[in-house]
């Protein structure tokens, strides 16, 4: 706890943390573990990225946060999550889009019978506004997004890969959120429109000052854009540092972004990878 | 040829009774994904309470009033009761609890009320309008217009609820996606209350008109027997398919009746519509209007 507060405040001094999550252990059905003691912070109008193999607990993570484990029978059973100082682990997911984190779920999850602009529309339910209001909130999304301006009559349902992650954003950034948790943006996506979607990432977190939490596998392209990342593995973070210095960590290297210095390795010889211990209170 | 059309007109205009019953399964279908087999027992329940109270000298608007706040309640209870507990259970398990609460409607509705036929005059008599016979020669009935009227405003109005209002958004929205629907802050369980509230108040419209027609009794609950060919025909999550469906199962089984059923002794107009219905079934699994299978290759 203290050493990854005093890591983000080396990071930037200024940096006021969103998000924190303290410690938290999260266990479906009431039998599996499936993080143990996760803990970590999102400064305000930042981007880290929270990368792992499949089953690290990413999603896990983002779903504790968001309220959405409930409903898949997850629970979380130690730990606290605070939003902008208040605690918010017992909110409802309507509650919690309210103050503004909204998540992006992986695998995108776009209503496939509503068209497009509808998909978005239903973004903007939990906000009190005039038809003005959204009116101008979806001549943003377009702004942002100008592919999704000539799709808005499609059914959802019927639009590509990149469209539909493209329409799960713009729905999100529909209920004006200060943060967005985004899991796995790049899933089953061209590697151009992957660039394309974190691009468009980038600019809302630069120009709209959203913070973005964002799970992903694909480690070297949530490096780049990220500010500072988390490594998870087995449902516990085993690294974090700022994006720059996580990229040229050899480790990090040889594992998530398969360079290694003494060129390609046989798996045998591959190290065991020795996790940093963490004694978290 | 008169003839003929007398036939049709007739099986049309029940066609849209079955309407009204399927529009209560298409409700909740489309919002939940879940078969409500107790929609007959609403039916049911709200004629019998409607009857009931006019039995205990409320007037027509007073029961009509109270009636539909008791099935509203009904719908909220039900929703909060039964199938909140059972979210993200397999959809069988909905299927099942929804089985054991159309029985305990029943039981309820009779433990409230008493067993016995009640007679339903809601002030519309069953007889033909004299300028229709008067004109054309052919007979149609005051009531049946009347119920189709009825029908037709309720689904004019369930239609613009469902595609013009952010409400009917979010509705379309969690029948597509419940996960989804919850990660942009849509409540599924407000949503669902009202669907509730809503599939309570079809249920009393259905109720009132098929109960005048047919009296209340316990028989009332087989109504809903007779939604299901429409729901197959139509589509279990299209309102208009509902309409539509209610229409050619109506005309069909009385035209069958009539020309067909002599041939073989009558009475088909009992199963015929389930053999419409099965053809369907082979043909378009998703009904005339049921929401296309999105699949991307």
């Amino acid at each position: 706890m203290v050493q990854v507060a005093s890591m983000a405040a080396q990071a930037e001094p200024a940096a006021q943390i969103a998000l924190s999550v303290n410690n938290i252990e999260v266990i479906y059905d009431h039998v599996i573990l499936v993080l143990r003691g996760v803990s970590l912070q999102v400064p305000k109008g930042r981007i880290v990225a929270l990368l792992g193999a499949n089953g690290a607990g990413k999603t896990t993570t983002l779903k504790a946060i968001s309220n959405l484990l409930s409903a898949e029978r997850g629970d979380v059973t130690k730990g606290t999550i605070e939003f902008e100082g208040k605690r918010v682990d017992k909110l409802t997911p309507n509650e919690l889009v309210r103050r503004g984190v909204c998540q992006v779920m992986e695998g995108r999850h776009c209503f496939a019978h509503l068209t497009v602009e509808e998909n978005l529309l239903t973004g903007a339910f939990t906000r009190k506004a005039s038809r003005a209001e959204i009116r101008a909130a979806l001549e943003k999304v377009y702004h942002y997004f100008p592919r999704l301006r000539q799709r808005r009559g499609s059914l959802a349902g019927y639009t590509s890969g990149g469209e539909q992650q493209m329409t799960a954003v713009g729905r999100a950034l529909m209920a004006r959120p200060s943060m967005i948790l985004l899991d796995e943006p790049s899933m089953g996506l061209a590697p151009q429109i992957v660039e394309e979607i974190f691009e468009i990432v980038g600019n809302l977190n630069k120009q709209e000052s959203v913070s973005f939490l964002l799970a992903e596998q694909n480690t070297n392209v949530a490096l780049r854009f990220a500010d500072y990342g988390y490594i998870l593995e087995n449902g516990r973070v085993v690294m974090d540092g700022a994006a720059g210095q996580l990229a040229q960590n050899e480790d990090v290297k040889e594992f998530y972004l398969g360079l290694s210095t003494a060129g390609r390795k046989s798996f045998r010889e591959v190290k065991h990878y020795r996790r940093r211990k963490r004694w978290l209170a | 040829m008169q003839f003929f059309f007398e036939v049709l007109i007739g099986g049309l205009l029940s066609g849209v009774m079955y309407s009204l019953v399927a529009l209560g399964f298409v409700l909740i279908y489309k919002a939940s994904g879940v078969f409500n087999f107790a929609q007959g027992s609403l039916v049911f329940f709200a004629a019998l309470t409607f009857v009931g109270l006019m039995e205990h000298g409320l007037t027509f608007g007073a029961a009509l009033a109270v009636t539909l706040l008791v099935m509203i309640l009904l719908g909220l209870l039900i929703e909060k009761f039964v199938l909140r507990p059972l979210v993200n259970q397999p959809q069988i398990s909905l299927f099942m609890a929804t089985i054991g609460l159309s029985f305990l409607i029943e039981g309820l509705a009779q433990l409230l009320w008493g067993a016995n036929v009640r007679g339903l005059d809601i002030g519309i008599q069953d007889e033909p309008i004299g300028w229709i016979a008067d004109a054309t020669g052919v007979n149609v009935s005051k009531f049946d217009l009347s119920a189709a009227g009825i029908a037709a405003v309720l689904v004019t109005l369930l239609a613009l609820l469902f595609s013009r209002t952010r409400i009917g958004r979010a509705l379309r929205a969690v029948a597509d996606d419940h996960q989804a629907a919850l990660a942009v802050g849509i409540p599924l369980q407000q949503i669902w209350g009202i669907v509730w509230a809503v599939a309570g108040f079809v249920a009393l419209v259905a109720g009132l008109l098929w109960g005048a027609r047919n009296g209340v009794q316990f028989a009332l609950t087989f109504v809903a027997l007779k939604a299901l060919p429409v729901l197959i025909l139509g589509g279990f999550d299209s309102v208009p398919g509902a309409i539509v469906g209610g229409l050619i199962i109506g005309a069909t089984e009385k035209l069958a009746e009539v020309y067909f059923g002599p041939y073989v002794g009558g009475g088909i107009e009992g199963w015929f519509p389930y053999v419409l219905a099965l053809a369907f079934l082979l043909v378009r699994p998703e009904g005339l209007f049921g929401e296309k299978i999105i699949r991307r290759i």
